[in-house]
């Protein structure tokens, strides 16, 4: 199985990524050991990834990262569409990418699967997937772009995301459109509800023609081509429509918030 | 080492002291150097999460720790790249210095003074003026440094800037501009760093002025 996630995505040592991040876990010790010499000074003395430890220097690209948010978001247009390609053109296989393995990805029984409703909208009904089915679907054929630097090119078809909020009565003035999702550890994401209106984001249903297999979020995945592919939701439970910023799984992990593309 | 330091001694007391680099120059120089080790270091740990090559950078020499510690440093070191090598073009073209320092650059004068810098004869006594390798060296670097920012932001916003992205020939194409680009100044920061030990008076020159 790991040979074969291996040549799923082309140039990645899933392996060498995982030992990483496990690395970076805060230390403690470390952590204060550094702090008090924390200037310019000895950023000039960097001796590699120690530098990052410092919690004041932490706390300084926290804040550039915020201001990184509110640059992104002046420079969004809500009207530039993300490049679409022809069906030739589709990255076969399609790479699975999560932190966890394929093995350990969600298995959600259609039957039983609600989407779950929430927060500052009309209509708080849940949705079977034969109701969201019975929507207009389109279909989008996009680059995705991970954080990690490689993209791959994926065939999607849902309903734009616009649209449901339209019928489910969402108050679109609100900031944020926070997904939870089955993901083990609990993913979650928040999406600018400027994002979460561009036509291009969408309630995936299918991935390339085909009912969404469960490597790419099955029952549905919110496809999400302005931004990086961490920010695209799969095995989505449910939506809350807030004002409130309630982080997310890798957001709170130092992930730009906005990462937009 | 100390013949060396006698010789700047000499050299300082025959010509009357005058300015080699100017104080924009210098701010802009060490604020530059600061920004992209910043930025060589924190790319090689971003390149690492999935690398272009059969290689990976050993983590002694990155910078950020993971993937996202990296991003967070790149990002940030970026905007003090962008503005200082902003002000840095902008006061080298109001000022006249590219235009006096860097030109003109001829074939001829170029492999001249290959061939007198390859057999050691190559004079250092006038260090307000480049030599013709200098001249061709430092305009490369300045283009691989626009190259560089360029390429970054359409893998930064590919979306938004697709038009810069179809510049470079498309996304995957724009990060081996960047990989190279990067290649390129660290080729450049090693013989440029090797030559001003070489001749300490150009580094004092950079540090104090003169």
């Amino acid at each position: 199985m790991g040979r074969l996630r291996k040549l799923l995505i082309p140039g990645v040592d899933k392996k060498l990524l995982v030992r990483d991040a496990v690395k970076t876990m805060p230390e403690l010790t470390r952590r204060r050991f550094i702090t008090a010499g924390t200037s310019l000074g000895a950023l000039t003395l960097l001796t590699g990834c120690d530098v990052v430890d410092s919690s004041s220097a932490e706390e300084l690209l926290k804040k550039v990262s915020k201001f990184n948010d509110a640059v992104q978001a002046w420079m969004f247009n809500p009207d530039a569409l993300a490049p679409t390609f022809p069906e030739s053109a589709i990255t076969r296989p399609f790479p699975f990418n999560a932190y966890y393995d394929l093995d350990d990805a969600p298995v959600i029984a259609g039957a039983d699967w609600k989407l779950e409703v929430r927060g500052l909208v009309e209509n708080k009904k849940p949705w079977t997937l034969d109701e969201l089915y019975k929507l207009p679907q389109v279909k989008q054929v996009t680059r995705h772009i991970c954080v990690e630097g490689w993209s791959a090119i994926g065939s999607w078809t849902g309903t734009p995301l616009r649209d449901f909020l339209k019928i489910i009565g969402a108050d679109t003035r609100a900031k944020y459109v926070w997904f939870q999702c089955a993901d083990k550890d609990g993913y979650n994401s928040p999406l600018d509800m400027r994002t979460a209106l561009h036509p291009q984001t969408q309630m995936t249903f299918k991935f390339a023609d085909e009912i969404l297999p469960r490597a790419y979020g099955f029952p549905m995945k919110i496809r999400v081509p302005t931004k990086l592919g961490f920010k695209n939701p799969k095995y989505v439970l449910s939506m809350e429509v807030t004002n409130d910023y309630k982080g997310g799984y890798w957001e709170d992990q130092g992930y730009n918030s906005f990462s937009g593309s | 080492m100390t013949s060396l330091a006698v010789s700047d001694h000499q050299a300082e007391t025959a010509t009357p002291a005058k300015v080699i680099q100017p104080v924009w120059v210098r701010i802009v120089h060490w604020t530059n150097a600061f920004a992209m080790i910043l930025m060589i270091m924190s790319g090689w740990q971003i390149y690492n999460a999935s690398p272009l090559f059969g290689f990976t950078f050993s983590r002694s020499i990155t910078l950020g720790g993971w993937l996202g510690g990296a991003l967070l440093w790149h990002f940030a070191a970026m905007w003090l790249l962008m503005v200082n090598g902003l002000v840095y073009l902008a006061l080298g073209f109001a000022t006249g210095r590219f235009r006096k320092k860097l030109l003109p650059i001829t074939p001829g004068g170029v492999i001249a003074d290959t061939k007198a810098a390859l057999t050691f004869k190559l004079s250092h006594d006038d260090l307000s003026k480049y030599n013709s390798v200098q001249k061709l060296l430092y305009a490369g670097i300045i283009t691989v440094g626009v190259v560089i920012v360029l390429s970054g932001l359409s893998m930064w916003k590919p979306v938004q800037l697709h038009w810069l992205v179809s510049l470079f020939g498309g996304y995957d194409i724009a990060r081996y501009v960047h990989f190279t680009c990067m290649a390129l100044i660290v080729a450049f920061l090693v013989i440029h760093v090797a030559l001003a030990l070489l001749v300490p008076k150009s580094l004092r020159a950079m540090i104090i002025g003169r």
